[in-house]
């Protein structure tokens, strides 16, 4: 007995980091105001920086969890022995040797670049994205589009950072914006000038570093009037170098008739609590859409929402969420409609594998005095074999005469009769499963830019593949 | 048995059947059925509904829900019996299904691809202009409109467009031996004479084919070399072109009443 016990904590180890002894240089395990103070002392904080998450963390402790309505599995969350902030000098040190062998060949499958491989997999702290990138950098500079790290931005640039930091989404929104606003650190500070259409997407990846990968990423992207932007972030690379926990805070405001899309591509490893909070804020003509596909990780729970303010401002979140062996992903959409002539539009599609457990949660809220408000909400679940489990959770609130909603939810197997069909004609159960699957998205997966969206059927196949055995 | 003195050759190529018993949830559909089927030859299976004859089909591709309790499968002396579904299909097998599947959000040209590439060396890409010059090809001959090939697989298609899809699928992937289960069903003669054609222009020396049908209709058109007539589970009776034309005339009482006699007795 106690020999299996000791072989499965090896097992668990694989692939960590092994970080050094010395706490000298980062803060420690758990969390206190002291550790507060310590990581706003090493960024060197303005005052109201390190006020602010004071007054976070407090908010924080008194913030139940949200347990009544979600995953009890956030019990397992031990916030004593996390480590909120590493600094720069210190950096987690494992070679390329250790790596274990099922991430670089999935690294290989996936045709990332050599460089980028060592830093994913955290063999390198940086990597050098400059000389890349740094022709549209140059370009999108001399539009005057501010494109820095938020650390950055907000010592910078605090005339325009402090006017929505924070805005979008309240510290006291929910437990876990409330801890990232505590101890945040990396993520992007974009300012987009008035009518300013950036042309090429801007990537996480231009000023990636250590912190970028950190757990508690804070993005704040402000385009003013009539201007345009899009954003990526992450990637489909398995990202199995980092902590148990994450929870990222990213807030987007649209001025009158801008556009911002928002595309994130994440695929975490299976110990990964990934809790995120993601809003936009749109003005009256302006368009927020989130595209977000979310793979892996033991817990997600992720509601990207639009608070659409202005007259005839536009919400949209397209969401594909692929849940494996034991893992759960809980995700959704908000829409809060808060003018008259707002529309907004949710497609998601959660595909669930053997013990795979997806959800959607879906919020839609009109108020009574708005008129000619639409919604249009699809939710479509895949199930690959029997255990996998699905749930749907509309929250619909649409009050006022106009206003028209439209919902529609189906939940679809891969039946065996279509796998044999695919089998008949020469394709490996797998190749089938994974042509299931990627015909299922495949309308969602086209409004990823083209890299992105080769990447993902790759990767929709490495899972298959290995869901089939 | 006809074919005792034949199948031990392995240089034969031939599809044997022997004697072959299938279930499916403890009940016995087929009940010793043995056939064979060269290459170069269409053979008909002809019976009433219910006798097997779908069952017939997903056994030799390899359906994991029915048991071979026992017999053999062999093609070209191989047996394929313990083979999976996609390894039989590569070494040559294709069957046109009664009731072809869905596939949403795949489309034609994708999945025919897929299918082809799977059937190339590992490593070795499929070339994008031959395919298509490929498969345009082939759909010329089954006077199919180049849209059809951005559509979903078999999603939301007639009962006719999803045959025409089996013979087109069979056309481009060029097997060895091709089942075709129910394919005149729900064709109308315009349809059922341009899929005849799609099939009579694949015959040739190195297809062998096992046609199965219960209207004799077909036989006009795809004319075949010999006809088997299956009953509950077994070929009862066999001969050239011109039984399908008896059956036609007497029904499958006629075989019925002329096996059921013994049993009676
Ligand atoms: N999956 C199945 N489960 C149970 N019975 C089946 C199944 N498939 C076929 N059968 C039975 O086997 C018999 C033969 O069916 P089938 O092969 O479809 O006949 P045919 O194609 O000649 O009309 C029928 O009695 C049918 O009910
Ligand atoms: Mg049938």
């Amino acid at each position: 007995m106690v020999q299996e016990n000791k072989s499965l904590e090896i097992e668990r180890n694989i692939g960590d980091f092994a970080y050094p002894e010395t706490h000298t240089h980062d803060a420690g395990i758990g969390l206190t105001e002291k550790t507060i103070h310590y990581i706003s002392d090493v960024k060197q904080d303005p005052d109201w920086v390190r006020e602010f998450r004071l007054k976070a963390y407090r908010t924080f402790l008194s913030k139940p969890m949200p347990t009544h309505w979600a995953s009890r599995d956030l019990e397992a969350i031990v916030f004593d022995n996390i480590r909120y902030y590493l600094s720069g000098g210190i950096q987690p040190k494992r070679t390329w040797e250790e790596v274990p062998d099922d991430v670089k060949r999935t690294f290989e499958r996936l045709g990332i670049p050599e460089q980028e491989r060592k830093f994913l997999a955290g063999v390198e702290a940086q990597f050098d994205s400059e000389a890349v990138y740094s022709n549209i950098k140059k370009a999108v500079g001399e539009q005057g589009v501010i494109f820095v790290g938020s650390a950055d931005g907000l010592k910078e640039h605090p005339e325009i950072f402090r006017k929505w930091f924070g805005k979008v989404i309240p510290t006291g929104d929910n437990k876990f914006s409330a801890l990232n606003s505590a101890v945040f650190s990396g993520g992007s500070f974009i300012y987009v000038p008035p009518g300013v259409k950036v042309k090429h997407p801007l990537q996480a990846y231009f000023r990636i570093n250590a912190e970028n990968f950190g757990q508690f990423e804070r993005t704040l992207i402000i385009c003013d009037e009539g201007s345009e932007l899009t954003y990526m972030e992450g990637c489909t690379a398995p990202k199995f170098n980092t902590a148990t926990l994450h929870s990222a805070v990213v807030e987007l405001v649209a001025m009158k008739g801008a556009k911002i899309q928002y595309i994130t591509v994440q695929n975490w490893s299976n110990n990964v609590f990934n809790l995120v909070t993601k809003r936009g804020l749109a003005h009256e003509e302006a368009e927020v859409k989130w595209i977000d596909c979310n793979i892996g990780s033991r817990l997600t729970m992720k509601y990207p929402g639009v608070v659409m303010k202005g007259r005839k401002a536009r919400g949209e979140v397209i969401s594909i969420a692929l849940a494996g062996d034991g893992q759960h992903q809980d995700t959704g959409a908000k829409m809060v409609h808060a003018a008259d002539e707002t529309t907004s539009n949710i497609i998601s599609k959660s595909i669930s594998i053997g013990t795979g457990r997806a959800t959607y949660r879906g919020l839609v809220h009109v108020p009574k005095h708005l008129k000619n408000c639409k919604n249009n909400t699809e939710c479509d679940a895949l199930l690959i074999n029997s255990h996998s489990r699905t749930d749907t959770y509309p929250a619909i609130t649409v009050r006022g005469t106009g206003n028209a909603v439209q919902h529609e939810a189906s939940v679809s197997q891969v039946s065996a009769e279509q796998i044999f069909y695919m089998q008949q004609r020469g394709l490996s159960k797998a190749q089938a499963m994974s042509l299931s699957v990627n015909g299922f998205v495949n309308d969602l997966v086209r409004q990823f830019p083209m890299e992105y969206s080769v990447e993902l059927k790759r990767l929709i196949e490495l899972e298959m593949e290995g869901s089939v055995g | 048995m006809a074919h005792s003195g034949l199948s031990f050759e392995s240089d034969m190529q031939e599809l044997i059947i022997q004697d072959l018993h299938v279930s499916i949830a403890d009940q016995e559909i087929i009940r010793g059925l043995s056939l064979s089927v060269p290459r170069g030859e269409v053979h008909a299976i002809m019976g009433p509904n219910g006798s097997g004859k779908s069952t017939l089909a997903k056994v030799l591709a390899g359906h994991p829900d029915y048991i071979v309790t026992a017999g053999s499968v062999t093609m070209d002396g191989e047996n394929i019996l313990e083979l999976e579904p996609d390894e039989r299909a590569r070494r040559g097998l294709f069957l046109a299904f009664q009731y072809p599947s869905e596939i949403p959000g795949v489309t034609i040209a994708n999945f025919l691809r897929a299918a082809v590439q799977s059937r190339m060396p590992e490593g070795e890409e499929l070339e994008a202009t031959d395919y298509y010059a490929q498969l345009y090809k082939k759909m010329d001959l089954l006077e199919m409109d180049r849209s059809f090939t951005s559509r979903s697989v078999n999603e939301g298609f007639s009962g006719g467009e999803k045959k025409r899809n089996e013979i087109l699928q069979m056309a481009l992937l060029e097997p060895k031996y091709a089942v075709l289960d129910e394919t005149d069903s729900g064709l109308d003669i315009d349809a059922l004479k341009v899929v005849s054609k799609g099939v009579n222009s694949l015959r040739g020396p190195d297809l062998g084919v096992l046609l199965i049908t219960h209207y004799q209709r077909l036989l006009n058109y795809i004319v075949p070399d010999r006809v088997h007539v299956m009953v509950r589970g077994r070929i009862e009776m066999s001969g050239g072109k011109d039984l399908a034309l008896q059956l036609e005339e007497k029904g499958y009482d006629w075989v019925k009443d002329d096996i059921d006699e013994p049993t009676l007795a």
